[in-house]
């Protein structure tokens, strides 16, 4: 197991000298007492997080751990590249499979994979959205495994939730502790919502012809990331609207003002697919903007991510996004997948059968850390009923080695402790693609526990880039 | 501005005049209820009535009214829209719903101890009711005062401005309109201590005791408080202040918009319906019949507002 502080002769590694410092210099009184002063400021801000169906309290805060997480400015420079390479592959697939899907033409990729994959939309075949960008936002989830070893555990194209968390742990840490950024040894982090407005605008639709107006799409208040998009709606300077503020009228999208009807050119949507436009997508459904897909085929106003771009995130697709790296761009892949087994195929499956209490299994279509087995700490009985489950649906379930993902410094209850973490940097995708040096780390704060989700008991830190 | 903010804006002002009226409305029945020889069961049933929204407590046919009653109606129920719970939750819930068009200060006034009255039980609640009503005028003051210092002057906080002004002219005139026949002439035969005492609780109501002194000198008269919560343009809590105030954001927004639009001619009725009435023709055609009507049009003037910005 990698500890990222310390080597195995407990010397502090490079990048934690500043952070070891801190630590001593500061004490872990002061440290603790600081910890419940910033979740003080948290809870006042309003930075909270919904956890679906469990009810009790619809405003909940993710824990903040105080002790940041480093990358050094070699780690960041290799990093940096392997996720803007991911993130120029993923576009390129997108454009391919909504085209003329040459990369299942040369049997690269399952035909089946994409085309009976519930996240690809046949209405967007043909359609050519600006820059022939998919995914604006690309979030990769990356673990480390070793000193020189990153992995990608997924991507997410469509609405990649967190960034708000890389901000505000910044801010917050800034606030208590503003002698550690003076000699600007961090990167900072703060030039983040800028970029992602310049994306925005980058990728107007082609019948905007003025300055174009960039709105943010949430399905409202109780959603569990309204705070993320609320902040980031102010970041930028422009509305946030909800789907009953928007309407469509002579093939254009308008939102309702005091004013009386504001044309849109650009919508950051935080809202999935099917709940867009309920003419196109979920007859069933009241939400949503009745009309907005066919503007946005003909070009009237542009939807980021693009409808469909869910595709390339699959988990069954992961496997392959190495092999697209060197299909579209001839490269050789910077970051490396984790080995996967498709439950899909045959031999994998029977694999995946005869060693489930050594591996990780998810669902294809899962997020969010639920209904996934850990075999290495499940029950017999939950291992018995997962044999059960992926006999019955093979194709729903992938599975992976359990990682040795490395370990942080936490403020535990003695003292400074050591727990497995993650990172999510967020990649923006426009006419460029930029890449604020920075990213959300997660920290499964259970002892011993893999799982990082702030549904399941994660927390998360915030993450220093190392400026060269 | 989206519609969807401008009518968030604008009942979230309303909620907060709201809760911060009942909270002196609340102290002023606890008050008057406390003094000797006082029917209690009439302050607690005018304050229920004057609240507007617990018509079955107001009901004199009602049994008997205690304290607790109308503390739990108007101060925790949240099955009342305008009890001070409810209002500071729906503001808090119209703030969230459109964060990005509140500042950091004016948010953090609202989401601030706004669970504070969550299971609070009726008992609990009147053996505190002087510190809640308190902390309630402090929550509404530390937003009003957050708005004032950090919200940008545009059409936001003109929406905001004059939901809080509709809302207390609507106050103001369902206090008069509760409390007009303490105020009518013939009450001063009945004369003695009770209506120096019922007079005064009409100031109280509206926080206007001291200043009514500064303004009148002398003595209280019926007129003389008629004349300051209705006419006196200088007293923030008077119809004709509120009118004359929405008036110029309406004003403002023309401005701001370009356009003029409908809900001014309402204002600048009443506001020149004030400017030309004195005291003594109001008391001649009616104190009851113009209050009922400037209630009315009070109605009407929201109703346009909503309208004429499309919410």
């Amino acid at each position: 197991m990698y500890n990222e502080m310390f080597a195995d002769d407990h010397a502090v590694r490079g990048p934690y000298e500043k952070v070891a410092e801190w630590i001593n210099a500061t004490g872990v009184d002061l440290l603790n007492l600081r910890q419940s002063e910033a979740e003080a400021i948290f809870r006042k801000i309003g930075i909270t997080f919904a956890v679906y169906g469990e009810g009790a309290d619809p405003e909940r805060l993710i824990p903040f751990d105080l002790i940041p997480r480093v990358f050094g400015a070699a780690e960041w420079r290799k990093l940096s590249r392997g996720i803007k390479q991911r993130s120029r592959a993923l576009n390129a697939f997108l454009y391919d499979v909504y085209h003329r899907g040459e990369i299942m033409r040369a049997g690269v990729v399952p035909e089946e994979l994409v085309y009976q994959n519930e996240a690809f939309l046949p209405e967007m075949v043909g359609v050519d959205p600006p820059g022939k960008v998919y995914s604006h936002i690309v979030g990769v989830d990356i673990v480390r495994t070793d000193g020189d070893r990153f992995q990608v555990l997924e991507d997410n194209c469509r609405t990649p939730s967190g960034v708000s968390y890389m901000l505000e742990n910044r801010e917050i840490m800034m606030r208590m502790f503003p002698q550690l950024f003076k000699a600007g040894i961090v990167e900072a982090v703060d030039s983040y919502p800028g970029l992602l407005k310049k994306t925005l605008q980058e990728v107007a639709p082609i019948k905007c012809d003025d300055d174009p107006t960039v709105v943010l799409l949430t399905p409202g208040s109780l959603n569990s990331a309204y705070y993320e998009h609320s902040f980031l709606a102010d970041l930028m300077g422009i509305e946030l609207v909800e789907p009953q503020d928007l309407f469509v009228e002579k093939g254009l999208c308008w939102m309702r003002t005091t004013l009386g009807p504001q044309r849109v050119d650009v919508i950051y949507r935080r809202i999935d697919d099917t709940y867009i436009d309920p003419l196109a997508f979920k007859t069933d459904s009241l939400l949503g903007v009745p009309g907005i897909f066919d503007v946005y085929r003909s070009g009237g106003v542009t939807l980021c991510s693009a409808p469909g771009a869910g595709v390339a995130d699959d988990k069954a697709i992961y496997v392959f996004v190495p092999d697209m790296i060197k299909f579209y761009l001839g490269e050789k892949p910077i970051l490396e997948n984790v080995q996967t087994w498709r439950c899909a195929e045959p031999d994998h499956c029977k694999y995946v059968i005869d060693n489930l209490k050594d591996l990780v299994v998810k669902r294809v279509h899962g997020s969010g850390g639920y209904g996934m087995l850990i075999g290495p700490h499940a029950a017999r009985k939950e291992i018995e009923a997962f044999r059960a489950k992926i006999k019955a649906n093979p194709s729903e379930f992938i599975a992976q080695p359990t990682l040795d993902l490395s370990t942080a410094p936490i403020l535990g209850s003695e003292g400074v402790e050591e727990r497995h973490v993650d990172f999510r940097p967020y990649c923006l995708v426009g006419k460029d693609i930029r890449l604020t040096p920075g990213g959300l780390t997660r920290v499964a704060l259970k002892k011993g526990s893999l799982v990082v989700n702030s549904s399941q008991g994660g927390g998360v830190k915030d993450t220093w880039i190392l400026a060269e | 501005m989206l519609s969807r903010t401008a009518e968030n804006l604008f009942w979230m002002g309303r909620y907060m005049e709201r809760a911060d009226a009942t909270a002196r409305l609340i102290e002023m029945g606890y008050r008057m209820a406390m003094l000797p020889g006082s029917n209690e069961q009439e302050e607690w049933r005018s304050v229920a009535a004057a609240s507007g929204s617990a018509p079955e407590l107001a009901d004199p046919e009602a049994k008997t009214l205690s304290a607790s009653a109308v503390v739990q109606r108007l101060l925790l129920d949240p099955e009342n829209a305008s009890s001070i719970r409810s209002c500071l939750t729906s503001a808090r819930a119209n703030g969230r719903a459109i964060r990005t068009a509140l500042t950091q200060d004016m948010w953090e006034a609202l989401n601030d101890g706004w669970r504070s009255l969550g299971q609070m039980d009726a008992d609990t609640a009147l053996k505190n009711l002087p510190s809640l009503l308190e902390w309630t005028k402090h929550r509404t003051a530390a937003f009003r005062g957050a708005s004032e210092i950090s919200l940008l002057r545009n059409d936001g906080y003109y929406f905001l401005r004059m939901g809080g002004l509709v809302e207390r002219a609507d106050m103001t005139l369902r206090l008069l309109d509760v409390k007009y026949y303490v105020l009518l002439p013939e009450t001063d035969v009945v004369g003695g201590g009770r209506d120096y005492h019922q007079w005064t609780s009409v100031l109280r109501a509206t926080s206007a005791l001291r200043a009514y002194h500064h303004v009148y000198k002398g003595d209280y008269t019926p007129w003389g408080i008629a004349d300051f919560l209705i006419l006196n343009t200088a007293f923030p809590r008077s119809v004709a202040y509120c009118y004359r105030s929405i008036s110029r954001f309406l004003d403002d927004l023309a401005e701001l918009y370009g356009e003029q639009g409908s809900p001014q001619a309402v204002a600048r009725e009443m506001v020149e319906q004030l400017e030309r009435t004195g005291i003594e023709e109001l008391f001649q055609h009616g104190l009851h019949e113009f209050v009922s009507g400037a209630i009315t049009t009070t109605r009407r003037l929201s109703f346009e507002i909503s309208k004429a910005y499309h919410f």
